[in-house]
C-alpha cells in the first residue's frame, strides 16, 4: 500500500481540485481520504506537501524508434524519459523499422515495454500497410493486440479515396485515425516554415497551406464517416479554425498541439541549428498566437510531444538534410509551465485536462486519466514552483533546442500501476 | 570552437553594417591596382593558406578566389567534393574538420544548402568566407557588384536599382538586396509571380518594394541587374517554357529603354544569352559584365586579406 500524503489532488474527470490524500493498493487506487483522515499503518507515505497530484499523463505522441532504429532510442530508454518528464503512458506512432502495421509489431512493442517496467505503452498501429497509402492494415488485430489507435503519421495518407476507407473501417473498431496533415504536394522539399524567415534565410518553406488543405480535408471526411478524428500536432491558424468550427458542428475531432509550438516560432531557425528542424514546422508568431488561442478556449484537447530522438550525427548535417524532429518528453512539462500555466493562460486544473484526462478520453483508456478509486494508480506529482535545469536526458538522443534552458515547475515523482517509476534527484534541481 | 581573435568570418552580407560593407570596398579599392600589373603578386599574405572547398560546381567564383589568395602570395587549395552520395552530411562536418585540422588561415566555401558556412564557422578555427551557400547568400558577388556600380555611378545612396528573374531562389539577390539597401539604394524586385513572392518585401526593413511587372521594377532606375533562370525551374512549375520567359520577362533594349539613359546592366553570369538578356543588351556599353568579373578579383582578395587578420583601410591611406 502507498499513501500519497497532504497533496493537493486535481482530477478534472472526477470533477475534484482539493487536498486529499491518495490510498494504493495492487495497482489500483483504493480510496481517497482527508488529510486529517486516518490510513492503514502499514502503508508506505509519499509526502507530497506543497505538490499537485494528478492523474497519470498520457503522451498521444512519442516515437520510441524500436523495433529498427535503436541507436536513437529503445522502448526502454524512451519510457525511462517518459516518466523522468511525468509521463505515465506513451502512444509510439507506427514509423518503425519494420512498420507497426501487424499485430505481431504492436505486441512485441507492449511487451518490451513490461520489460522496461517504466512507462505504460500504448502503441498506435498504421493506417495502411508499410504506411504506404495504399491498402489497409489490419486495424482489427492490431486492437486485439493492443493498439489504441491508427496514424500513417509523417506520411499521411494522400489519397481522399484511400482515407475515407479507413475512416470508415477504423470505426468497426472504435479506433481514432490520427493524422499528421501535410499536403505533401505543397510542402515538398520545404525544411522550415514558408514565410518572411524562410525567404530571409534562404530555406525552402512549407506552406501553412499544406496543414490547413489536409485538415479540411480530413474533417469533411471525418464528418462524412462519422470516424472520431484526432488531428496531430496542430501548428497553424487555418488547422486551429477548422478544428472549432468542426467541433462546434459536431463533429468528432479532437487534436494535440507540441510543446514546441507553443513555444517557439520560426525566428529560432536563425543560425541553422538543426534541433529546430522538424514537422510540421516551427510556425510564425502569428500562427503561434492561434495555436495558443486554441489552447485558452479548448479547441485544442491535448498536449503531445511528437518526441523524435535522433543520433547527434545524424543532426550534425546541413540544414538540408538533417531529419526532422526534436526529443520532447523531459521538457514538455516544463514548457507547458512556462508558457501556459505561469503566464495564466490556463490553470492547473487546465494543465491535468490536456496532459491526462482529455488525452486518456481521446484513446479510449479506460480507468486511466482519472484517480477515482478503482482506476489504475498512474499518478503524476508535480512541484509546480520547483527551478530546474534541462542539462541531461534518460532519452538516448538530446536533440533538443531546449537543452541547458531553465524551467519553474516539474514532475517529482511518477508513479505507474502502484509503483514509483521515477523520483527527481535533488542534484537535477537548480 | 574559438577563432583567434585576428580571424573574422564573412557569412553573409546581412550581418555587416554600412561601415563594414565600405570597409570592404575601400580595401578592394587598394588591391585592384595589383591585377593590372605585369607581376600579378604581393606578399600581403606570404605564409597564409586559403582552403577553396566547394560542393557544388563553379567555374568563376573557384578560379577567381584562388587567382585572389596567389596574388596576394597565400598558399590556395582547391577541393572539390560531391555532394552526391547519401551520407553527404557526413562528408560536410568531417571534410570541414579534416581540413580545420591542417591548420589553415581561411576555409572559402560554397555549398548548395543554405546555413553551412555557418554552421561551419562554428566548428572550425579557420575563418569561414561563404562563396554562395544554397539559396541563401553570395556575399562577395554582391561586394563585386556594388564596386561596378561605384565605379561608374560612384555613390550607391539614393540609387535605383531593379533586380529582375528567380529572386526567391537567388543568393545573388539576397546578398544585393542586403548591400544596396544598408548603403541607402532602392531596390525592386520583378519577374514571374511564383519566382517573385510578395512577402520578399519584408526581406529588409526599407528599401525593397516587390513591382507587379517587370517594366515597372525598370522604369527609372539607375542599374539593372538580371539573374540566371534556371531550366530546372521550368519542371518544377514555376513558368511554362524558357522562351515564354524570354518574351515576357526577359531584358530586350526594348524593356531597358524604360530605364534611365545612363542606366548600366549587370548579370553574375553565367549567361542564358537570348532568354534572360538579349544578346545585344548582354554586348552593349551598358553592359558590366565583364568588369564584374575583373572587380571579383579585387574584392576576394580584400575579403581574404580582412578574413585573415588584415586591417580596414580608407582609400586615402
Amino acid at each position: 500500500m502507498l499513501l500519497i500524503k497532504n497533496g493537493h489532488l486535481i482530477d478534472p474527470a472526477a470533477n475534484e481540485n482539493t487536498g486529499m490524500n491518495v490510498l494504493i493498493e495492487d495497482g489500483k487506487v483504493k480510496a481517497w481520504l482527508r488529510h486529517n483522515e486516518d490510513a492503514p499503518e502499514d502503508a508506505e507515505i509519499f509526502d507530497a506537501t506543497g505538490m499537485l497530484v494528478a492523474p497519470g499523463f498520457i503522451d498521444l505522441h512519442v516515437h520510441l524508434r524500436e523495433p529498427g532504429q535503436e541507436h536513437k532510442e529503445t522502448i526502454a530508454s524512451g519510457c525511462a524519459a517518459a516518466v523522468a518528464g511525468g509521463w505515465t503512458s506513451v502512444c509510439p506512432m507506427p514509423n518503425t523499422f519494420p512498420i507497426n502495421d501487424n499485430a505481431a509489431i504492436t505486441r512485441f512493442m507492449i511487451e518490451q515495454a513490461e520489460h522496461a517496467g517504466l512507462a505504460n505503452v500504448f502503441p498506435i498501429g498504421a493506417i495502411t500497410k508499410v504506411s504506404e497509402g495504399e491498402e489497409l492494415a489490419e486495424m482489427g488485430e492490431m486492437k486485439a493486440a493492443g493498439a489504441v489507435a491508427v496514424s500513417d503519421d509523417g506520411r499521411p495518407v494522400p489519397n481522399a479515396g484511400i482515407m475515407r476507407r479507413a475512416m470508415e473501417y477504423a470505426r468497426d473498431f472504435d479506433l481514432p485515425v490520427i493524422d499528421h496533415c501535410e499536403d505533401k504536394s505543397l510542402s515538398k522539399g520545404g525544411v522550415m516554415h514558408e514565410g518572411e524567415m524562410s525567404l530571409l534565410l534562404g530555406l525552402k518553406g512549407m506552406p501553412a497551406l499544406a496543414e490547413d488543405i489536409d485538415a479540411v480535408r480530413d474533417i469533411h471526411l471525418a464528418k462524412e464517416t462519422g470516424a472520431h478524428l484526432h488531428i496531430a500536432h496542430v501548428s497553424t491558424k487555418g488547422a486551429v479554425e477548422a478544428v472549432r468550427r468542426a467541433k462546434a458542428e459536431g463533429i468528432k475531432v479532437t487534436c494535440e498541439v507540441t510543446p514546441h509550438h507553443f513555444s517557439l516560432t520560426d525566428k529560432a531557425v536563425e543560425g541553422y541549428d538543426t534541433n529546430t528542424k522538424m514537422a510540421p514546422p516551427l510556425r510564425s508568431e502569428e500562427h503561434r498566437q492561434a495555436v495558443l488561442e486554441g489552447i485558452r478556449d479548448g479547441t485544442i484537447d491535448a498536449i503531445a510531444t511528437d518526441h523524435a530522438p535522433h543520433h547527434e550525427d545524424e543532426k550534425a548535417l546541413e540544414y538540408d538534410a538533417a531529419p526532422f524532429g526534436i526529443t520532447g518528453l523531459e521538457s514538455a512539462l516544463g514548457l507547458a509551465f512556462q508558457h501556459l500555466v505561469h503566464g495564466g493562460l490556463i490553470d492547473l486544473e487546465g494543465l491535468v485536462r490536456l496532459c491526462s484526462t482529455s488525452p486518456a478520453a481521446i484513446f479510449g483508456l479506460d480507468g486511466r486519466g482519472t484517480l477515482s478509486p478503482g482506476s489504475h494508480a498512474d499518478v503524476t506529482i508535480i512541484d509546480p514552483e520547483l527551478k530546474w535545469t534541462f542539462d541531461s536526458t534518460d532519452s538516448k538522443s538530446r536533440n533538443s533546442p531546449y537543452f541547458g534552458n531553465e524551467y519553474r515547475g516539474a514532475a517529482v515523482a511518477t508513479i505507474v500501476g502502484g509503483r514509483i517509476v521515477y523520483r527527481r534527484a535533488l542534484s537535477n534541481t537548480a | 570552437m574559438d577563432k583567434p581573435f585576428h580571424r573574422r568570418d564573412l557569412l553573409g552580407i546581412r550581418d555587416l553594417t554600412a561601415d563594414q560593407i565600405y570597409g570592404i570596398l575601400n580595401s578592394a579599392e587598394n588591391f585592384r591596382e595589383i591585377s593590372s600589373r605585369e607581376i600579378k603578386k604581393v606578399p600581403t599574405l606570404r605564409g597564409k593558406t586559403v582552403i577553396n572547398l566547394f560542393f557544388e560546381a563553379s567555374t568563376r567564383t573557384r578560379t577567381s578566389f584562388e587567382l585572389a589568395a596567389k596574388r596576394l602570395s597565400a598558399d590556395a587549395v582547391n577541393v572539390s567534393v560531391s555532394t552526391s552520395s547519401v551520407s553527404k552530411g557526413e562528408t560536410l562536418i568531417d571534410t570541414a574538420l579534416t581540413l580545420d585540422a591542417m591548420n589553415p588561415d581561411c576555409i572559402v566555401v560554397r555549398h548548395p544548402s543554405a546555413g553551412v558556412p555557418h554552421q561551419l564557422a562554428k566548428i572550425s578555427r579557420a575563418a569561414v568566407v561563404n562563396a554562395g551557400d544554397g539559396t541563401n547568400e553570395h556575399p562577395t558577388q554582391a561586394l563585386l557588384d556594388a564596386m561596378t556600380i561605384r565605379e561608374r555611378k560612384k555613390n550607391i545612396e539614393g540609387l535605383r536599382v531593379a533586380i529582375i528573374g528567380d529572386i526567391v531562389h537567388s543568393r545573388v539577390a539576397r546578398s544585393n538586396i542586403h548591400l544596396l539597401t544598408k548603403l541607402g539604394a532602392t531596390v525592386k524586385v520583378a519577374g514571374p509571380k511564383t519566382l517573385v513572392p510578395e512577402a520578399f518585401e519584408g526581406l529588409v526593413e526599407e528599401g525593397l518594394r516587390v513591382s507587379e511587372h517587370v517594366e515597372d521594377a525598370i522604369e527609372g532606375a539607375d542599374v539593372v541587374m538580371i539573374l540566371r533562370i534556371q531550366k530546372e525551374r521550368q519542371d518544377s512549375a514555376y513558368f511554362p517554357t524558357l522562351s515564354e520567359y524570354a518574351i515576357h520577362y526577359g531584358l530586350t533594349q526594348e524593356r531597358l529603354a524604360l530605364a534611365k539613359k545612363d542606366a548600366i546592366v549587370l548579370h553574375p553570369g553565367p549567361m542564358n544569352r537570348g532568354i534572360e538578356i538579349a544578346s545585344d543588351v548582354a554586348d552593349s556599353a551598358r553592359s558590366q559584365i565583364l568588369d564584374q568579373v575583373k572587380y571579383g578579383v579585387a574584392v576576394r582578395m580584400a575579403v581574404l586579406y580582412l578574413a585573415t587578420g588584415g586591417k580596414v583601410e580608407s582609400k586615402e591611406a
